[in-house]
């Protein structure tokens, strides 16, 4: 068991077998251009580089470099498709434990460089590439902000490993005053603050959710269903609009539907 | 002027409110605010957890104008909870800026101000808190095309976690000396990666690295001003005299990259070699 996850590696290759790697990138940065049904597709990913120049970067943390490399990934995708009217798709493959948490990396501005990938993935959503983000492992706040957060769709796989949160539970129990047993319980009754997929789910922020046999390491099936799913979910964005508004309309996100209903009628 | 003068003369913005801060930068009889206290859409989600909501969860958005042009400010109040994003106050804050997008697509210029005072996600509404960011970058990233869409970080609480981001998305930030801005917030930096990385007790060593004068003797913001109302409203209406930049900074990659490569990671790093590795950004 190695100290780092490697789902989000392995999906990226399995996905992108066949695709050709992208070069010039940081090596905790994958992307590879390939193709899902008859569809050009961009994979990306970040990986955890244990020789990452940022020390607290190297367990697949998304730092500065990994901020600025997806900028430069997903930019260099909206270059080469400027002229094309099949833009490809964007498919953010998601194991992300964290963004890096460190001196040099508030130093140097590490909200800027995950405003950078966040600037990419959005303006690429805004150019018609459909969005795609595939969560596989954690998709933890600003690290999730910054690599999948603005696709057109989510799907997640169902796992325990699979999580979406805004903060890891021992920081969460600091900031909030609490301890952990309390945050846990808490947890339990108010789904937004639940760390379980299923939870998440209920807010309305996931398109679909899918049962895998091998998360870790997927078997030839396993790649089937999600290739399918992730078709299904391109076909879909294209038959809609660029924008985030499919995540509303859940009982559990109601309220933001009913601001959005005054705003307008107030404006 | 002698100093006492000086400071007689000096109206503080930090001190203000919200709706203060928004009304002082807005044209005169132009303020009208949108989901009013009035309306008591609180958040559906602090109760239960024996938190006292309040009436406006925490943001006010106001429409009015500055110089005669139509302008949307969404007003953080640091006050309550932090200035942390729940559900209702982020969606007030995304849905205001989608509204300004569409006005743009109909022809209507509207433009932007972002007044953050903010720990970031509301950890009680954990989820849907990230959500409405997400939601917020969006809608940052879409209005931008069309007008300045920006950012001021007055302080005292200053901009953290997602909403960093949202700060670093603006077309141009202003910030003050009690400003800082900053992905991760101090507490957590030490309880994740230890005292010896972030000692959050050390307010000066916070200051010199996150603090308003270093991010902009960085490049990382466009104006430092003082905190005095006449001087922020004066810095606003410059910047949206100025149009659109030719370039966000959050679209500068390829710089940034290239600057990241010459930084000694061996060490640890000080605020100086922050200022010289992002040298000669300004423009």
């Amino acid at each position: 068991m190695s100290a780092y996850s490697l789902r989000g590696l392995n999906w990226f290759n399995a996905l992108a077998a066949n695709a050709a790697e992208v070069s010039g990138l940081p090596a905790s940065v994958k992307a590879a251009d390939g193709t899902l049904g008859d569809r050009p597709a961009r994979f990306l990913a970040v990986v955890a580089d244990p020789d990452n120049r940022f020390p607290r970067a190297q367990n697949g943390e998304v730092g500065l470099l990994e901020g600025w490399g997806l900028a430069q990934a997903v930019d260099g995708a909206i270059e080469l498709d400027q002229d094309s009217d099949h833009k490809r798709a964007l498919i953010a493959i998601i194991d992300v434990p964290s963004q890096a948490y460190g001196r040099r990396e508030e130093a140097l501005g590490i909200h800027q460089a995950l405003a950078g990938a966040v600037d990419a993935y959005a303006r690429a959503r805004l150019a018609g590439h459909p969005v795609i983000g595939l969560l596989v492992g954690k998709a933890m706040s600003g690290a999730f902000l910054a690599h999948g957060y603005q696709a057109n769709r989510l799907i997640a796989l169902r796992d325990p490993g699979v999580m979406v949160h805004a903060m890891g539970k021992a920081s969460a129990a600091r900031v909030t005053l609490r301890s952990v047993e309390e945050l846990e319980k808490l947890a339990a009754s108010v789904p937004p603050m639940a760390y379980d997929i299923d939870s998440y789910a209920s807010l309305g922020l996931l398109w679909e959710t899918l049962s895998v046999s091998q998360i870790e390491q997927p078997t030839a099936s396993d790649l089937t269903l999600v290739q399918d799913c992730l078709i299904a979910a391109i076909k879909d964005t294209l038959a809609g609009g660029n924008d985030l508004s499919s995540r509303l309309g859940a009982p559990n996100r109601a309220a933001s539907s009913k601001v959005r209903e005054l705003l307008r009628a107030q404006w | 002027m002698t100093d006492s003068t000086r400071l007689l003369r000096q109206h503080s913005f930090v001190e203000l409110g919200a709706r203060q801060r928004a009304r002082a930068l807005l044209d005169d009889g132009s303020f009208r605010e949108l989901i009013d206290p009035f309306e008591r859409l609180v958040s559906p989600w602090l109760a239960k957890q024996g938190v006292v909501p309040q009436a406006d969860d925490g943001v006010v958005i106001a429409k009015g104008t500055i110089e005669g042009k139509p302008v949307v400010i969404c007003a953080i109040e640091g006050g309550f909870q932090g200035g942390s994003m729940g559900e209702v106050g982020g969606a007030k804050m995304a849905g205001a800026l989608e509204l300004a997008a569409e006005d743009n697509r109909k022809g209507i210029p509207t433009a932007a101000v972002l007044l953050l005072e903010t720990g970031g996600v509301r950890l009680q509404e954990a989820n849907l808190g990230l959500a409405a960011i997400a939601d917020i970058h969006a809608a940052i990233v879409d209005l931008r095309r069309y007008q300045p869409v920006i950012g001021v970080v007055a302080g005292s609480v200053g901009c953290f976690g997602g909403m960093s981001i949202a700060a670093a998305l603006c077309s141009y930030l202003v910030v003050t000396q009690e400003a800082r801005l900053g992905l991760n917030g101090p507490q957590v930096i030490e309880q994740e990666a230890g005292i010896e990385e972030y000692d959050s007790r050390d307010r000066p060593f916070i200051w010199s690295l996150t603090g308003g004068e270093q991010r902009f003797a960085s490049g990382l913001v466009d104006a430092f001003v003082a905190d005095d109302i006449n001087a922020i409203q004066q810095q606003v209406h410059a910047l949206l005299h100025k149009g659109k930049p030719a370039q966000e900074r959050s679209s500068r990659y390829a710089w940034f990259l290239e600057r990241l490569s010459q930084v000694d990671t061996a060490r640890q790093i000080e605020p100086a070699a922050v200022r010289s590795a992002y040298e000669g950004d300004r423009t």
